[in-house]
């Protein structure tokens, strides 16, 4: 049983503090993604559970046991580097065993995993070359081979794929969801990559600025923001924000349209609606169309509402001209509210 | 039109002309001021003893090994080679022994301090060793360190550590953290991840900082001729032997002491402009 535990860890580097006061808890097996933008402390979190740092306050568990003042390799972890850290002098074999070695695992063991893994991992040809020899995406698959061969109970994994140009990420994003899947191990995965997150995840952890902001099911974090920076952050196109005004009987206002909305006492909250959660036509906001992107499955277009931009998907078939004016009617379970001030939704 | 941007774009052109030649003249002189001392060592170093006090002097070495083996067969010059051995050796010990470990901590950790440490080694350098050298010998006298192979070695240690620090703190610095901490993931101390990692791809390098060190103490001979009287070193030796011995006695002990300096350097050119910042090949 390898679940993870996250008790009030905070970190603070002199006068900054990069994270505040984080808690969370990761099921056995589940496939956790922390996403976030550069500098929102997902990397420093990661490091505190692998033990590469030590948090200022609070407690990190690893399988019912308290981990936060033992050294990585007493935790029973293994992790996946973003530059890699294949080490230079050593084959491929030898890297990968490197671990299992360290461990006194007798030479048949040793054979045994590095060629699993390797065969995993598609680099059983490549097992007598030196890292030098390798291409990026090759050296990828050693480190990630060389975590699996470990067979840890937690796999730590920080921005593995932000060094591969795209069409190779595609690949490896697909090979590393059924690799872990069939490994049956509690990972944690860092990305600022929104797409990886959903695609991989079984849940996400959004983090902003030092804290989770939400920490949910892909679907569930898609469709039901906590924060207005989830909101904008997932989904691309973004998430649409209008200012909503009071209306009477607890209705607000939102470019030219009454909606029933939440019970608030500030005269001003925020509408939010993606962009493929509109319909062309009836009773909807009042947009201006500025410019029409044929994408070929469907047309995104940006238009003025309220002085604001606004994009909207409509169908491919829809006969818009720039400088039409058009009634976006939204889906109303789609409608999502935040309040201005504290961003959190209501 | 030609005739007015011709005239301009010439100018220009002599003037770079002009700053060539004395770019490459500047650089002819200066390897003419190093070379020619070392071409003319190695000429009567190879020539026979009467070719070497003969007038007027040879341009070429007759490669007679006369002046070679009186070199060798002189009262004294084999011993003063032996403590010469024996003190770069020690040298290179102590140099690498307490300079490797000071490059792996500036390299690794932050501490206060540093940046003044970092000043201070280098300022070492700075200190004339001719000022040092009395109170040296008079402490020296009072410990017993005097005329020994280990005092010498202590204060050739002084003038080489700069040097060991800086070049093992670049090496250092070369080499990711992120090695080390996959080490750690896999396993590893601190300890055993430094030695199964970081000294094989550091090794090349403190081997060469070790290399410098000798040789920075095969060539001194200021603080060989103040500090030691009956074990001296060969420099010390050729100091003061200076003024009785022939000729060509001077020019074989010369290049005894410079030709294994210029091996030694030419060998490990590649770490040295490391530290000082030039790309090489």
């Amino acid at each position: 049983m390898a679940e993870i535990a996250i008790k009030g860890v905070a970190k603070r580097f002199g006068g900054f503090t990069a994270l505040h006061q984080v808690d969370l808890t990761i099921a056995d097996q589940e496939f956790m993604v922390l996403l976030g933008a550069s500098g929102c402390g997902k990397t420093t979190l990661l490091r505190i559970v692998a033990g590469l740092e030590r948090p200022s306050q609070g407690e990190v568990w690893i399988g019912g046991r308290r981990v936060d003042h033992l050294p990585p390799r007493e935790r029973g972890i293994a992790m996946v580097f973003q530059n890699y850290a294949v080490f230079p002098h050593l084959t491929v074999f030898e890297n990968i065993a490197f671990g299992l070695r360290m461990k006194k695992l007798p030479q048949q063991e040793v054979e045994r995993r590095v060629n699993r893994t390797a065969e995993l991992m598609h680099i059983e040809q490549l097992l007598k070359r030196y890292s030098g020899q390798l291409s990026g995406g090759q050296r990828q698959r050693v480190a990630v081979a060389r975590a699996l061969a470990m067979e840890p109970d937690v796999i730590l994994m920080d921005e593995p794929l932000s060094n591969l140009d795209a069409l190779l990420r595609l690949e490896m994003r697909a090979e590393l969801k059924g690799v872990l899947a069939a490994s049956k191990t509690t990972t944690i995965y860092v990305t600022h990559d929104q797409v990886e997150a959903m695609s991989l995840a079984d849940r996400i952890a959004v983090m902003h600025q030092g804290r989770i902001v939400q920490s949910a099911s892909p679907v569930e974090v898609y469709r039901n923001p906590a924060a207005r920076f989830v909101g904008s952050f997932i989904g691309n196109p973004p998430m649409n924000f209008i200012p909503a005004t009071k209306a009477e009987n607890g209705s607000w206002t939102v470019a030219g349209l009454t909606l029933s909305g939440p019970k608030s006492d500030k005269p001003r909250i925020e509408f939010a609606i993606r962009p493929e959660d509109v319909d062309a036509g009836g009773e909807g906001l009042r947009a201006t169309v500025r410019v029409i992107e044929p994408l070929g499955p469907h047309t995104l277009v940006t238009c003025d509402v309220e002085g604001g931009l606004f994009r909207a998907i409509l169908d491919s078939n829809a006969s818009v001209q720039v400088g039409d004016d058009l009634r976006l009617a939204p889906k109303p379970d789609r409608i999502r509210w935040f309040d201005p001030e504290t961003a959190n939704a209501l | 039109m030609s005739v007015a941007t011709e005239t301009p774009v010439a100018g220009i052109a002599d003037a770079h002309k002009a700053g060539d030649w004395l770019l490459i003249a500047t650089a002819v002189l200066l390897c003419v001021w190093v070379l020619l001392p070392i071409y003319l060592l190695i000429v009567n170093a190879l020539s026979s003893p009467d070719q070497v006090t003969a007038f007027p002097k040879r341009f070429f070495p007759s490669f007679d090994l006369g002046s070679l083996s009186f070199f060798i067969n002189f009262a004294g010059v084999a011993r003063a080679l032996w403590n010469s051995v024996i003190v770069a050796t020690l040298t290179m010990i102590l140099a690498i022994g307490f300079g490797a470990p000071a490059g792996y901590a500036l390299s690794r950790f932050d501490f206060p301090g540093k940046g003044t440490f970092r000043f201070l080694v280098l300022m070492t350098r700075a200190f004339p060793l001719p000022l040092l050298a009395l109170p040296l010998a008079v402490m020296f006298i009072r410990t017993g360190l005097d005329d020994t192979a280990i005092g010498l070695a202590l204060v050739h240690t002084t003038l080489a550590l700069p040097f060991a620090v800086l070049i093992t703190f670049s090496l250092f610095s070369g080499i990711p953290v992120e090695l080390e901490e996959a080490a750690w993931t896999l396993g590893c101390t601190r300890w055993q991840a430094f030695r199964k990692v970081i000294l094989p791809l550091a090794l090349p390098g403190i081997a060469a900082s070790a290399v410098f060190a000798f040789t920075i103490s095969w060539n001194e001979v200021f603080a060989a001729a103040v500090l030691t009287i009956e074990n001296r070193t060969l420099t010390a030796f050729l100091l003061q032997s200076l003024g009785e011995s022939p000729l060509y006695l001077k020019f074989a002990g010369g290049a005894a002491l410079v030709v294994p300096a210029l091996i030694f350097i030419f060998a490990v050119r590649k770490y040295l402009f490391a530290m000082w910042g030039i790309a090489n090949r």
